[in-house]
This record gives C-alpha cells, sequence and structure tokens, in this order.
C-alpha cells in the first residue's frame, strides 16, 4: 500500500516546534538544579570565611593554651578546649563497644521478625530525640538518678547515647559490605558465630567501622544542648598546659558552651575572641569529618572485593 | 545467616556465652535507652503534671510567667506556635533546596561532581548548631537589619534560615536515596518513549518517589522541631505569637535550654520544663514513627 504523506528529509532532520520546547525545558531545569545544588557551597565558604577573617587577629598558637581571662572577657581557650577532649574521650570509649555490637547483633544475629523492626525503629526515634530532651534525661538519668552530678562523666554518657545512632549506622553499613561467601566458608570450617565476627567480619570492616567512630567524635564535639545541665560549666580555671587537668568526676567547660557563653551572656568581649572560638571549634569539627571522609574514599579506591 | 541457627549452643565455652549474651543486650540497648529517655524525662516532670499543672491553659494560654512572684502561669501555647511556626518557615527554604539538589544530584550529575557535591553536604551537615546560631546572632542579624531595615536581626526569619541550613542536608540525603530507589527500569521505560530527563524526573521519578521525598521533608521538619543552640541565639528569644517573618518568637526548645540553669530543682517551674520535654519527645517520636512508616510502605511495595 501506497501512503500519501510525503516526508522531506529536511523536515526529518529539523526540530519540531515540541522537540524544540522540550529541550529547552531540559536546558533550563538543568541549568536551575546546578544553581540550586552549588548554592550549598555558598553559606560554607561564607562561614568559614567570614569567620577566619574577623577571627584573624586573636589566632595563634597561643590562644589555644592559655586559659580564658578577665571573666572571660579576654584570654585563650585551653580550659574549653581541654574540656571537649575530655567529653568527647569519655563518650566515645562508652559509646564505641555499644554501638559496634548493637550494629553486630542487628547485623549478624537478628531475625527477621517484629523484634528486630522495633530495635531498627528505636535506633531510628534514638537519633530523632532532640539534643535538649537528651539534656534532660542526662540530668534525670545520671545527674540524678544514678548520683553521677554534674560531671565529666555524666555529660559523656548522655552525649554518649545522643551518638550512639551515628555508630550504628556506620557499623551497620561497614558489615553488610562483607559478602556473605567470607561467612560462610568460615562457618564450613567449624567456627563458631563469634569466632567468624572476630576473625573474619570485624577485621574486613574495620575500616568502615572507624569512618562512623570518627564521625561521632565530630557529632560529640560540637553538642552544646546535653552538656549544658549535665557536666560543662560557664567558667573554671584549669591548670595551663596540663593535660590531666581535669578529672571526670567533676565539671569542665567546652568549647561549644563557651562560644554561646561569651558570645551571649558575657558582654564587652574582646572583640575578635567569640570568632576565633568558633573557627577554632568549627576547624576542629570540619577537619575531624574530613578525617572520615578521606579514609572512605581511601577505602574505596583499594576494596578486594 | 539462618544455618547456625539450629545449632546447639550447649558445647560453646563459658567466654563465648558471655560475649554473645553482651552482644545481644547491646543490641537491645537502643530500645532500652529510648524508654528510658521516656521514663527519665517523665519521673521529673510526672509529679506537675498529674497534680497542679493545669494542661488546657498549658496548651492554650500565651502566658509564660514562670517566674512570677503573686501570678505564675505556665501557658506554652505561644512557644508551640513558635516552634511550629519557626519550622514551617524553615521547610519553606529548605524544601525546594533539598528536592533540588537532590534531585541534581542523582539524576543530572556525573559521578565526580556528584562526590563533590555529597561532601560538600556532608560537611555543612557536621558544623555544630552553636556555630548557627553564632552565625545568626552577627553575621545574619546585621543581614536582615540593613536589608529589611529593621530594629533588630534576631528575628523568626533569622531563625528559619538557620534552622533550613541545618535540615537541608538531611533532606538531600533522604530523598536522594528515596530517587535512588526507584527501579532503573522505569527510567530506561521512559528514555524509550523519548522522554528528556527531565521529563523523566517530573512525570515519573517524582510521583514514584513521592514517599520518600515525603518522609526527607519529614525528618528534616523534625530535625528542626528539636533544634536548641541555634534557635535559642537567632530568634530573640522572647515570648510572642509571631505576625510575620520579622517579629521575634522563643522556642519550646530553647526555653528548657534558658531556663532549666536557673530553676529550684523540683520545684514547679523545674517540673515545667520537663513537661515540654516530654511535649517535645511525643512530637518528634510520632514525626520520626510517621516517616518510618512511609519508608517502610515503599520498601514492601
Amino acid at each position: 500500500m501506497h501512503t500519501d504523506i510525503q516526508i522531506s528529509p529536511q523536515e526529518m532532520f529539523t526540530e519540531t516546534a515540541i522537540s524544540r520546547q522540550k529541550r529547552r525545558t531540559e536546558n533550563v531545569m538543568r541549568i536551575f538544579l546546578l544553581v540550586i545544588t552549588s548554592m550549598m557551597i555558598i553559606p560554607l565558604l561564607l562561614i568559614i570565611g567570614y569567620l577566619l577573617y574577623k577571627a584573624l587577629p586573636v589566632l595563634s598558637v597561643e590562644f589555644l593554651f592559655t586559659n580564658p581571662k578577665d571573666n572571660m572577657r579576654a584570654g585563650g581557650l585551653w580550659a574549653p578546649f581541654l574540656g571537649t577532649i575530655y567529653l568527647v574521650v569519655v563518650s566515645l570509649l562508652v559509646s564505641a563497644p555499644i554501638g559496634v555490637f548493637a550494629a553486630v547483633y542487628l547485623n549478624e544475629y537478628a531475625r527477621e521478625n517484629w523484634f528486630t523492626r522495633i530495635t531498627n525503629l528505636a535506633v531510628v526515634n534514638l537519633a530523632g530525640v532532640p539534643s535538649i530532651v537528651h539534656a534532660l534525661f542526662g540530668v534525670g538519668a545520671f545527674v540524678l538518678f544514678a548520683g553521677l552530678g554534674e560531671s565529666i562523666l555524666a555529660a559523656s554518657l548522655t552525649l554518649a547515647i545522643m551518638t550512639l545512632p551515628v555508630i550504628i549506622a556506620s557499623t551497620t553499613e561497614a558489615l553488610k559490605a562483607v559478602p556473605m561467601s567470607f561467612r560462610e566458608a568460615c562457618w564450613n570450617l567449624g567456627a563458631t558465630r563469634w569466632q567468624t565476627i572476630r576473625r573474619i567480619v570485624l577485621p574486613n570492616s574495620i575500616s568502615g567501622i572507624l569512618t562512623g567512630v570518627i564521625l561521632q567524635v565530630s557529632r560529640a564535639a560540637g553538642e552544646t544542648a546535653p552538656i549544658m545541665f549535665t557536666g560543662a560549666v560557664f567558667y573554671k580555671a584549669i591548670a595551663e598546659g596540663n593535660l590531666f587537668a581535669y578529672n571526670i568526676t567533676e565539671q569542665c567547660m567546652a568549647l561549644s558552651l563557651h562560644l554561646f557563653t561569651i558570645s551571649t551572656q558575657v558582654p564587652d568581649v574582646t572583640d575578635g575572641i567569640p570568632y576565633g572560638t568558633a573557627v577554632v571549634l568549627v576547624a576542629t569539627v570540619l577537619l575531624v569529618n574530613a578525617a572520615s571522609i578521606a579514609l572512605r574514599v581511601y577505602l574505596r579506591t583499594r576494596k578486594k572485593w | 545467616m539462618n544455618i547456625l541457627r539450629k545449632k546447639s549452643t550447649a558445647n560453646l565455652p563459658f567466654s563465648e556465652t558471655a560475649i554473645e549474651l553482651f552482644i545481644r543486650l547491646c543490641g537491645i540497648s537502643s530500645i532500652l535507652f529510648v524508654f528510658g529517655i521516656f521514663f527519665f524525662v517523665f519521673r521529673e516532670g510526672a509529679g506537675f503534671l498529674f497534680s497542679g499543672l493545669d494542661v488546657k491553659e498549658f496548651l492554650t494560654s500565651v502566658e509564660w510567667q514562670p517566674t512570677s512572684l503573686n501570678n505564675k502561669r505556665y501557658g506554652a501555647f505561644a512557644l508551640i506556635v513558635g516552634t511550629f511556626s519557626v519550622t514551617v518557615l524553615a521547610m519553606c527554604i529548605a524544601v525546594p533546596f533539598g528536592l533540588g539538589a537532590a534531585i541534581f544530584v542523582s539524576e543530572f550529575c556525573s559521578p565526580r561532581l556528584r562526590e563533590t557535591f555529597k561532601i560538600i553536604i556532608e560537611l555543612l551537615a557536621a558544623i555544630p548548631s552553636v556555630v548557627w546560631g553564632f552565625i545568626g546572632l552577627t553575621l545574619m542579624n546585621q543581614l536582615i537589619i540593613t536589608v529589611f531595615n529593621a530594629p533588630i536581626g534576631l528575628t523568626m526569619l533569622n531563625g528559619g534560615i538557620m534552622l533550613a541550613l541545618m535540615s537541608v542536608p538531611i533532606i538531600v540525603s533522604i530523598a536522594e536515596d528515596a530517587l535512588k530507589a526507584v527501579p532503573d527500569s522505569y527510567r530506561e521505560a521512559a528514555v524509550a518513549l523519548g522522554a528528556t530527563r527531565w521529563q523523566v524526573v517530573y512525570r515519573v521519578l517524582l510521583p514514584a518517589a513521592k514517599n520518600g521525598l515525603l518522609a526527607a521533608v519529614l525528618l528534616g521538619a523534625a530535625r528542626s522541631i528539636g533544634e536548641t543552640m541555634a534557635v535559642l541565639m537567632a530568634t530573640g528569644h522572647s515570648v510572642n505569637i509571631p505576625s510575620g517573618p520579622l517579629s521575634w518568637i522563643r522556642t519550646l526548645t530553647a526555653t528548657i535550654a534558658a531556663e532549666l540553669g536557673e530553676v529550684a530543682r523540683g520545684g514547679e517551674h523545674y517540673q515545667v520544663l520537663f513537661i515540654i520535654g516530654i511535649l517535645l519527645f511525643t512530637i518528634t517520636f510520632i514525626v520520626n514513627l510517621i516517616a518510618d512508616l512511609v519508608i517502610k510502605g515503599i520498601r514492601q511495595e
């Protein structure tokens, strides 16, 4: 049968109105979305640049190693900086084992049933509890009920519970990346479940677990609300240069709370100091995060399976 | 992993039984902690909640005068309105950016650019809330005073922008997961019909991933509701029913943070702050639960 419709080659290869419009919309949307996404970088750069610019006059090595002076209107950051390190280390000692083993349980032991589902839901909800509610919990449970008083210990425990989901989530991901065949091979050799976990699963996922632990450090270092009423104090003078100047049953200063205090509660602070404090806090957190990201990227390049 | 399930554990050495017990204990610790949080916060506030507190007044009155000598009032309505209005404002800013970035990163990006953007978003998520608060207090404060010619820049708008910046990373990462979860066959089918990439996104991916995107927005909102330091420092912190983005507000979280340090332990005011804590816990718990159900719903499909 012969059709009457004739399409000239020219018509065939030129754009029709509808495809032109399609292409235009496509390009407009692509550029629009690119702009939107690129705008994420603006606040990041702006914050780092602005804080650095304002902090430049006060930043020095000495700033980090002297105590705040003159009712926190001058001086450095030694006491708050050391306090933050104490809080992070103690909370890490608690949350790392619990978090890693919780993920081991969820990934290696738990069956697919309602109980596991509730456990997973609990992890999600623990991550969603507001930080100030964690603070209230810390006051109720650790400061009062357990009788720890306001201390580094109570504040660290509060931080540990708050950051637990971070470790659980990243450890679960690391464990899932270990191929099932590794475990099966080990079981077939007669290994028990714990032997398999210890000799095969954990060694093969240790670096992935580490990235999660590093993330926990960054989270814990930046938190303010959970430590405000559980162990961090506005001002406390300690010996400069002594790494063991704090006792974990006593209160400490913390970088995050110090930034809050000097920017809202203390009048006439020397100009650059709050900015300097913010820079040290942001730098600490971002460097720790960058380490975690670098480790992850490095791992991906040398993945064995 | 069920192969070993039936194996008898009777002949395991003691150390192994002990370590398995420890692992199981850690596994259920999250449940214990969630219940523990509710229990201990409830325990501190329960006394006044059941005897003395006028719950109706607490939820509907705007008079928050906990320190008044002869006329103590515990009306949290303005605080609740403050929390929700700043959250809604933050979501109005964060949702277009968050979803737009998620779509771009998952559908329009080269793998290399994608990695770069994801790292930027991760770093954005890492900045502590007290630093956002400090930015609100300094940079954004000046900016709002200059741009809107306002007498003071510590307003709902300021807090909303800070909260938006804090919740964008969450929205991006969850929304991206949701888009990734849409099977590639959907995309291929649409492309085979001659759809451009934007048409694939608009006509196929968005409808297919709508539950996941909703969950992303919900979790972003939950983060905003629970955020403390940024809103404490950036919103002006005064009890007020907001009339627009440039009026100051006070939120539930900020009230606890500002007042808990100054109250007598066990007193009415102290217990009311814990009751606010219960309210916050309940709100975020419900929002998270809904988001979880929405996500689980997709997986079952």
